[in-house]
């Protein structure tokens, strides 16, 4: 790592010999605008950008070679604290992998899925509060900011009711949910849910049609369909160059088939772009989350299968077998069978895919994940050379960006 | 007593208060813009430290002396040192010419409420003023710090283009009123039309477009939102005054409020009717009334900046230039001539 670093600056400082007049900018890691520890290496014209090189893994931790050590419920704690913003779901992506693995895919019964659903878009639509939040406040628009935490804040606070975490969830479980709902859990996401496409008015009201902001963000860091699949961008980012992929409508998993709601997609691939795409989602999050409430089943909230699911636990006082899978599943962890899958899910950032080899022991063999946003990264210089360094920050916030889950 | 040493301690008493007003005001106009910020964005703002967080001000002066003084190394340190004091000392200067009020009476000695009257009080104004950008740049330059660097550059161009359209708005007030002393030209502001409508400037109509383009560079001029690029804290980190600390800093942000309080009061002269607003009561009531007037219509230019702040984007630097030079400028250079038509025609 430590010589990647070394050649960037030098590489930097040939080029700067042809011309005298660049002047190396490294902005980062420690900078109010890069969201997080991200560190980019600007060679600068003036104001403009001659070349940017996104520098990470100034908040590696490892976690795809610590989950090789432990059991595959110690994992789901790990995927919390990559995408920090949308824990949950990245816990449904993990545990969906898990399922795969096992086989267990059609024995969710749906009062889980519907409220796995429920939570993952209440979790969108809290990702992308932070993101709205933070990227106006990069332009300058600190209202925008203070506005969407103060929602975010309610919806912590449902996480909070479900599971006692706010930021470090860990919720889901193989099989199903670890606990029913509270009582007034619905009621309150109702009432939520019924007031928050006035507060996302309030925020367009902003920030919209305001001219400024049109200009900071209108025809800035552009990047062409063809640019973005060949990077690989997924998510909002991908959707706003005019390529309509969206992993819970072209692939539906989690009873995604049975809601209906629209996949906003634009074709000018700028930050303007992005901003609409992704404030249309928050509506249409709304529209889901309204769905998942009025069509809420009632029944089971785990699977019924011994081997990889925690048994109810009053049949745990009357049958022998019951006790006995409950014990084995605490001491051992569960044993899926061997082979390898990949699952992706569509994160609020993009496809997040979890890749997960089993050799038939309580510990994955290999834990891999293909991050949204580590992927999305690469845009960054293509956005940005040409532009002026005002567009960088304009570019970062775009793509919507977590240095967690960058560099794992 | 003769009239030189009744001058003298006149004016003694006069800078005294003035300054230790303005440095109040200032030091409140942090707190005014903490407070006001933070209702706008649903928040309490500063409220542990006395009552409403009043004394919030004076923790933070306290703090400032406090912190450890920072110089950077490779910095050039004689400049650095002086860099705030450049930005800081005009900043107070500009107000030795403002008109606070009507004459007070004090027994039998009439008192003006203004430090001096010169005659090209509008002149002394943007000669101090725009000494003020030396401050920024220099203290940018001499950090040795490339956000700095870009700060101060990004500031000087700033402060110099739209110092331009901001000379051009008074250009109009100057030919209208025909004096470049502030206390004639709110005295030419006296009366009303009509019984009702105040004769302030700004409801001359030339005038009124030449206040537009007052206050938009003026804002651009005291680098607030939506113009403090120089400062963009999301690009620049805190743009010049990134390597700062203490009471070098404090210097820094003083100014900036002070600027913006003496473009208030600059704004409050030139176009709305400066001290002048009904006055009524006893004799010491309408002593002291104008001094009212004139500070609640500052405030409310006060009021304006915050609420801009709590509503706008940052504009980017190339946005900013073409505002400047290819909308503010033109328009301000077309009022002036309009409204020397205008006055060539009135005789």
């Amino acid at each position: 790592m430590e010589s990647t670093r070394f050649n960037l600056e030098s590489e930097q400082v040939e080029s700067i010999a042809g011309k005298s007049e660049t002047m190396v900018l490294s902005m980062g890691p420690q900078h109010p605008s890069t969201h997080g520890v991200l560190r980019v290496v600007l060679e600068l014209d003036g104001e403009t950008v001659v070349k940017a090189r996104p520098d990470i893994g100034y908040l590696h931790t490892g976690m795809e070679k610590l989950a090789e050590s432990k059991t595959y419920a110690q994992v789901l704690p790990i995927t919390d604290r990559t995408d920090y913003l949308a824990p949950m779901s990245n816990n449904l992506g993990y545990i969906m992998a898990v399922e795969k693995l096992c086989g267990l895919q059609n024995e969710i019964p749906p009062r889980a899925q519907f409220l796995r659903v429920l939570i993952v878009e209440l979790n969108r639509i809290a990702s992308h509060l932070v993101w709205l939040g933070t990227h106006a406040l990069d332009l300058g628009a600190m209202t925008v900011f203070l506005y969407c935490f103060r929602e975010r804040e309610q919806i912590l606070n449902f996480f909070e009711m479900v599971c006692g975490g706010r930021l470090t969830t860990s919720y889901f479980r193989v099989g199903g949910l670890p606990n029913e709902v509270p009582k007034d859990f619905i009621p309150r996401v109702q009432k939520f849910i019924q007031e928050f496409p006035d507060r996302v008015n309030e925020y367009e009201g902003l920030l919209t049609k305001n001219p400024i902001w049109k200009g900071r963000t209108k025809g800035v860091a552009q990047i062409s369909a063809e640019d973005a699949i060949g990077i690989g961008l997924s998510g909002p980012s991908l959707r706003a160059s005019g390529v309509d992929y969206d992993i819970r409508k072209r692939e539906p998993y989690c009873g995604y088939e049975k809601f209906d709601f629209q996949v906003p997609v634009r074709t000018e691939g700028d930050v303007y772009a992005r901003y609409l795409c992704r404030v249309q989602e928050l509506r249409e999050s709304t529209r889901i989350v309204q769905q998942a409430i009025d069509g809420m089943p009632e029944g089971p909230i785990r699977a019924d299968c011994p081997k990889y699911v925690l048994p109810d636990r009053n049949k745990m006082k009357t049958e022998m077998e019951t006790l006995i899978h409950h014990y084995k599943i605490i001491t051992e962890g569960i044993h899926p069978p061997v082979g390898e899958v990949y699952f992706a899910i569509e994160n609020p950032k993009g496809e997040l895919g979890y890749y997960l080899v089993s050799d038939g022991g309580p510990k994955p063999f290999r834990f891999h994940i293909r991050g949204p946003s580590f992927v999305n990264l690469q845009a960054l210089a293509k956005m940005c050379e040409g532009r002026l360094v005002a567009d960088v920050v304009a570019a970062i916030g775009s793509i919507d960006i977590v240095l967690g889950e960058v560099d794992r | 007593m003769s009239d030189l040493t009744v001058f003298l301690i006149n004016t003694t008493i006069k800078s005294i208060v003035v300054i230790g007003a303005m440095l109040g005001a200032v030091a409140y106009s942090t707190w005014l813009e903490r407070k006001l910020v933070a209702h706008l964005q649903v928040r309490w703002g500063p409220h542990r430290v006395g009552w409403h967080g009043l004394l919030q001000p004076i923790a933070d002066g306290l703090k400032f002396i406090f912190k450890e003084d920072i110089i950077p190394t490779e910095a050039s340190k004689f400049i650095y040192i002086l860099a705030p004091t450049i930005a800081f000392i005009p900043a107070l200067l500009s107000i030795s010419v403002i008109p606070f009020g009507s004459l007070g009476f004090f027994g039998s000695h009439a008192v003006r409420f203004q430090i001096t009257d010169l005659n090209i009080g509008l002149l002394f104004i943007f000669a101090v003023t725009s000494l003020g950008v030396y401050g920024v740049a220099l203290g940018g330059w001499a950090s040795n710090n490339k956000y700095s660097l870009m700060g101060a550059l990004r500031s000087s161009a700033q402060m110099i283009s739209y110092e331009l359209s901001l000379g051009l708005s008074v250009v109009s007030v100057l030919l209208v009123a025909g004096t470049l002393s502030l206390e004639k030209i709110v005295e030419l502001q006296s009366g009303t039309w009509f019984g009702f409508i105040p004769k302030w400037n700004i409801f001359v109509l030339p005038l009124f477009i030449s206040f537009f383009t007052y206050f938009v560079s003026a804002i651009a001029e005291t680098n607030r939102v939506p113009f403090d690029l120089p400062e963009a804290e999301s690009e620049l980190v805190a743009g010049f005054h990134t390597e700062y600390s203490s009471m070098k800093f404090a210097l820094f942000f003083l100014a900036e409020y002070a600027n913006m309080l003496t473009v208030s009061a600059l704004a409050t002269t030139l176009f709305f009717g400066g001290w002048h607003g009904p006055a009524f009561g006893p004799l010491w009531l309408q002593g002291l009334l104008p001094l009212f007037w004139f500070l609640a219509k500052v405030f409310a230019f006060m009021f304006f900046y915050i609420w801009t702040r709590g509503t706008l984007p940052r504009f980017r630097y190339d946005q900013l230039m073409a505002f400047g030079w290819k909308f503010l400028m033109p328009l301000a250079i077309a009022n002036v001539i309009l409204t020397s038509f205008v006055v060539a025609w009135k005789g």
